[in-house]
This record gives structure tokens, sequence and C-alpha cells, in this order.
């Protein structure tokens, strides 16, 4: 056994040009597939960081009806979220943690002599919480702020850029919609969010001094939206199912009707994406398994040609005494040491040119378990069947008939 | 008087080309005693070559039989003749027919590998063989570094380390020049006056002149069977 391990080492030694291609073959093939996949995984899991960056466990209320069904009320006609709807909920939901009731707007900002269009939020100190940001200067909003219904304001990073240029904003006094606020801190940037609105292109006030003074509607109490933080991810389910309750009993909604709010989570989002991270992947994947494949044919070619034009070689072994058995083992090996090594370096490869890209594209990656052994594995079958199956085809040839072989 | 190490009786080899049938060999019988030294002759197409592949098991004939030492292996298997060519029989091929990527040495051990030797004595019987033809420090250079007699004797040395009674030469000089013909015939009769039976397929008469026996076929037939002295006994004879 160990003098035909010799006897294939030295004769893949002996052709190392073709040796070389034939493995080429493989490694091009398993290290394509197993990047491939480990950037489409590093996609998806960087996705799925995005949104759990965003709050995994927030819920999204708005006023109005489901947008299926047939014929809807519409948003202003009576279907209302109120303040002291959402307080209700942070009373008597437990699974609800925190929350943030929000009266949103667009106004013009003014500085001095510049000015900018943003998203006026007013909102409470939950609302920083649920979305996760964090003050870079100054401070946050908080209860004092809110009960007095101060005119401070929070500055996403793009608006203090705008109006502020490299000035510290914290302490001077802006205009929205001509009144008066003082800024009292500015938000870290939080960068694109994986919907698309610049996150950070926002005015953040007191929710008491928005509905007071910038916001002008039929029922001062009404809401845009607010934002409510579950207990725990698992409980998006039974915290949704609780405040629907809650919002039904409070609205006087009938058993039968519709209910005249939306609830909406970031897992229906998360699954979306991911479901298209995960097509992502698969795309790469097969057009990688196309040159998996290629490269088995590759592998099939050379191997085809050369236990072929080794017949004669088949034929001298036979004529001094080696068995069909001795020539198929012999081959059979040579085949397995060249698709193995193939693998070998293919994976290594794989691995290396994942770590490349993350490197050089910024792009995190993760090399799946999965690709590696499908790779590996359809590499060596292909190796080992086209090296055997024409060396087993030779064995069977009658020794003069090989030994003629031109 | 012993048995005669090789026996053939009858023998028929037939090829199907499309549906005509060609009769290669068409009843030949003969034997060859222990010692031997026997040239078979003929024109090309005359069954000389395929007489030499069935006594060296390298094809099986249609009908007759074919008794090795006493065995009758016309009928044995794949894996069975094997182990003949193996044990009993060396090839000595007009095209040297060595594996180019092996040295002269490992060329010369490889019989000993499917006779499953162990690698030192394979090492030892290589060295003495390619000793015995002369070639012993030439034992590393691959066939490509030798010349046409070189490599024609590492081919020899190949069919005597599995100390093989009978040694098959298929046209031995058909690739070589005269002088290096005369060489390797030489060699072939010293080896013969160890003991070795050798039989040898030429058409050219001085090669023939080398043997004790010269066996004629035409038209798949043994026509003549003429047995005289051998020109390389009566070199050796003059020399002393």
């Amino acid at each position: 056994m160990f003098e035909v391990l010799r006897t294939a080492v030295s004769s893949l030694w002996a052709n190392k040009t073709r040796s070389i291609l034939t493995m080429l073959g493989v490694v091009i093939g398993v290290g394509a597939v197993i990047t491939m996949v480990a950037v489409g995984n590093g996609a998806s899991r960087q996705m799925e960081g995005v949104i759990s960056g965003m709050g995994v466990n927030m819920i999204m209320v708005l006023p109005g009806a489901p947008s299926s069904g047939g014929v809807r009320q519409s948003a202003g006609s009576g279907a209302r979220l109120t303040l002291s709807d959402i307080r209700a909920i942070e009373e008597e939901c437990w699974s609800i943690l925190e929350i943030a009731p929000q009266v949103s707007t667009s106004a013009q900002i003014i500085f001095e002599n510049r000015n900018w269009q943003a998203s006026v939020t007013g909102t409470t100190a939950g609302f920083f919480s649920i979305r996760e940001y964090h003050a870079e200067r100054g401070r946050l909003l908080d209860d004092i702020d809110e009960r007095s219904a101060a005119k401070t304001a929070v500055l996403g990073s793009t608006v203090a850029r705008e109006l502020f240029g490299g000035m510290d904003p914290v302490g001077q006094t802006i205009r929205v919609s001509s009144i008066p606020f003082e800024v009292v801190g500015v938000l870290a940037s939080k960068g694109q969010s994986a919907m698309g609105p610049d996150q950070d292109d926002i005015v953040v006030v007191p929710i008491t001094t928005a509905q007071r003074r910038l916001v002008r509607r039929a029922f001062s109490d009404s809401l845009s939206s607010a934002y409510l933080q579950a207990r725990d991810v698992s409980m998006i389910q039974s915290a949704m199912d609780e405040v629907s309750a809650l919002l039904r009993q409070r609205h006087r909604i009938g058993p039968d009707d519709e209910d005249d709010f939306r609830l909406g989570n970031m897992t229906d989002v998360i699954n979306s994406l991911s479901q298209s991270t995960r097509i992502m992947t698969l795309l790469l994947g097969s057009v990688a398994s196309i040159s998996l494949v290629v490269g088995g044919i590759g592998i099939m070619n050379i191997m085809l040609v050369s236990v072929t034009e080794r017949t004669r070689e088949i034929g001298i072994r036979m004529a001094i005494g080696a068995r069909a058995l001795d020539i198929r083992l012999q081959f059979l090996l040579e085949a397995m040491l060249l698709s193995l090594a193939g693998g070998v370096i293919g994976i290594m490869l794989g691995y290396a040119a994942s770590a490349g890209v993350s490197q050089v594209l910024d792009w995190p990656t993760s090399v799946s378990g999965g690709a590696v052994t499908l790779a590996a594995g359809f590499s060596c079958f292909v190796g080992v069947f086209f090296g055997f199956y024409p060396a087993w085809k030779a064995s069977t040839l009658r020794p003069i008939d090989a030994l003629r072989f031109e | 008087m012993s048995e005669p190490i090789i026996q053939v009786k009858d023998l028929v080899k037939t090829y199907k080309s499309g549906d005509s049938e060609l009769r290669a060999l068409d009843g030949v019988s003969f034997s060859i005693d222990r010692g031997e030294f026997v040239a078979i002759m003929g024109p090309s197409g005359s069954g000389k070559s395929t007489t030499m592949n069935m006594l060296g098991c390298l094809d099986t004939p249609t009908e007759g039989t074919y008794i090795l030492d006493g065995r009758d292996v016309s009928k044995l298997s794949g894996d069975d003749l094997a182990h003949v060519r193996n044990a009993a029989l060396g090839f000595v091929f007009q095209g040297f027919n060595l594996l180019p990527r092996l040295s002269a040495l490992d060329n010369v051990a490889l019989p000993l590998v499917y006779a499953r030797a162990d690698s030192g004595e394979r090492a030892r019987r290589a060295e003495r063989a390619l000793d015995r033809v002369g070639l012993a420090p030439r034992m590393k250079h691959k066939p490509n570094q030798l010349s046409g007699g070189q490599q024609q004797r590492v081919a020899i040395a190949r069919a005597l380390v599995g100390e093989a009674p009978i040694i098959l030469a298929d046209e031995p000089t058909g690739n070589l020049d005269t002088k290096t013909s005369g060489e390797i015939m030489e060699l072939l009769t010293e080896i013969n006056g160890e003991g070795r039976t050798i039989v040898l397929v030429t058409h050219e008469p001085d090669i023939a002149e080398y043997s004790s026996r010269v066996l004629r076929f035409k038209d798949g037939r043994l026509v003549e069977d003429v047995r005289r002295a051998p020109k390389g006994r009566r070199a050796a004879c003059s020399k002393s």
C-alpha cells in the first residue's frame, strides 16, 4: 500500500505542470464557492446587525386602519391615536417596557442666516433609548423638558452640520417655524437606515412643546405615531396582542369591526430583508457553482487525457505482472491525492479570499461550513471519478491492447 | 528428457474486423525445451507476433491449449495471468517499453513491486540485475539519458530481475544499429548460457543466427522448424 502511495506521489510529481493544472480546476472551483457564499452570508449578517441596531424589540403604532380590507376610514376621520392611549399602554401592558409617542412634522430650521428643512419630532425621553440614539455633545431631553414643555431641542448630526458647520451648537438658539428653541444636545450619527431615510436629519423636541406650539391639529392630544419597546424579542407577539386588545377597548371597537390603528414590528422587516439577502447568497453561490462545474469539467478533461496517454504505461505495468487491481489502486490514489490537495488549497484560498474581501472592500464575510463541505466534496468526487474511470477502463483492456496503444 | 517448458497445441487466434474474420493463427503446435534459444521468424502478418503474445500471456488464444511449465495457462483469468507474467516470464520489447519517469533502477525493480517484494530486497536484486547487464554505474539515470542499447540492457535487466525461467524478446534489436544489435544478442546468448530459455521474434536472418532453433511462420501456420548450432556459441567457442 505504501508502495502504491509512493508510486502515485512520484507520478504526480513527475508531471508537475499537469498535476498543477488539474488541481487548479479544483482550487478555483472550491475557492470561488467558499468566497462567494461567505460574501453573501456576510452581507446578511451585516443586514441583521443593522436591523437589530434599530431595535428588534420595537413595535410601531400608527393611527388609521390597516391597508388590507375593503372600505376604510381615512386617517383623519376620528381614527386617532392619542397620548393618553400610549400612556395607558405604558401603565397597563406588562410586556411593554418603554414608550415613545411621536408628533412629527417637517419644519424650516433657522440659525442666524442659515436655514435647513428637517423633520421635527416631538417625543418623550423613551424615544432615545428605543431608537438607540446617544448624545454626542450636550444632553438628551428628559422628563423635566417634557413636563415644562420647554423650548429645548436636540439636533441630529446632519442638521447640526448643515446649520452650524464646525461650530458647537449646544447653547445656541435656533428657530423652528419661527419659534426659538435652545439646542441642548447633538445626537451621535446613526447613518443611513436600512429603509432609506437619513436618521440623522432630525430635530427632537419635547412632545408637549410640539403639540402646543408646532403642530396644529384638530385635537391637540393626537399623535403621528408611537414606538413601543417590548421587554424582550420573544415577547413581541404577545406584546402586540396586548396593545391591540387595549387599544380596541379604548377606541370602543366592536368585535366584528376593523382596527383603527396599525401595529408593526421589526421582525417583519427583518424577515423580508433576510429573505432578500438569502436570495443574494443563493445567487452568488450558484454563480460560483458554475465555476465549480466548469472546474470539474477541466479536471475531467485533464484526467481523461492523462490517463488515456498513459494507457501504454498501464500496458507495460500489466506486462510485467501488475494485476488490474494494482492499476486501479494506483490511479485512484493519484486522483484522490490531486483532488484532496486541490480541495485543501481551495479551502485555504476561499478563506484567504474571504478575508481579503473583508479587508479591501470593508465587507464582512462569514465562511459557511456547508459551502466548504459541498465544494470540497463535489470537486473530490469529480476528480476521483474522472481519474478513476478511464484507469478502470484501461485496466480491463487486454494487456496487449494497452501495450500497443499509441 | 525433461518435460518441455513451453507446449502449445492447435493454437488458433481469430480477430473480427467488421463482418470478416481474420485468422491470425491457424492451428499451431510446437514445444520448447528448457534452455533452448528459439527464434520465431516470418514475414509480417505471418502470425509470429500473435504467437509471441500468446506465449507471453498478453493475449489469450481463441482455441487450443498452452501449457507453460506444466500448467495450462490458456484458460486462466486476468489476475492469474498477471501472476504468470510476473513470475515465469521476462519481456524485452522492440520499443524498450521502459517507464520514462522512473530511473533505470526503479524500472528494473518494477516487476518486484508487483511480486510484493520489500523495498530493500527490490533494490538489492535490481542492482544485481543491472550489474549483470553492465549498467550498474547508470542506475540513477532516466531512460531518456541512456542510449538505445543501454535502454535495451535496462529492459533485459528488468526481464532478469524476477528470476523468470523464460525471456521473451520481440524484435529486441529492431530499433538498434548493427553494432549495438550484436552486443544485445551477445548478452542474450550469455543469459541463455546461464540456463534461461529465450524465445525471440525477428525478421532479420542475422539476428536469428544467434539462436539454436528457428520456427518459421507463414499465413498463420508453422511451416519450418530447424535446429542448428548458434552463432553466439560458435563465437564464444572460437574465443576460448
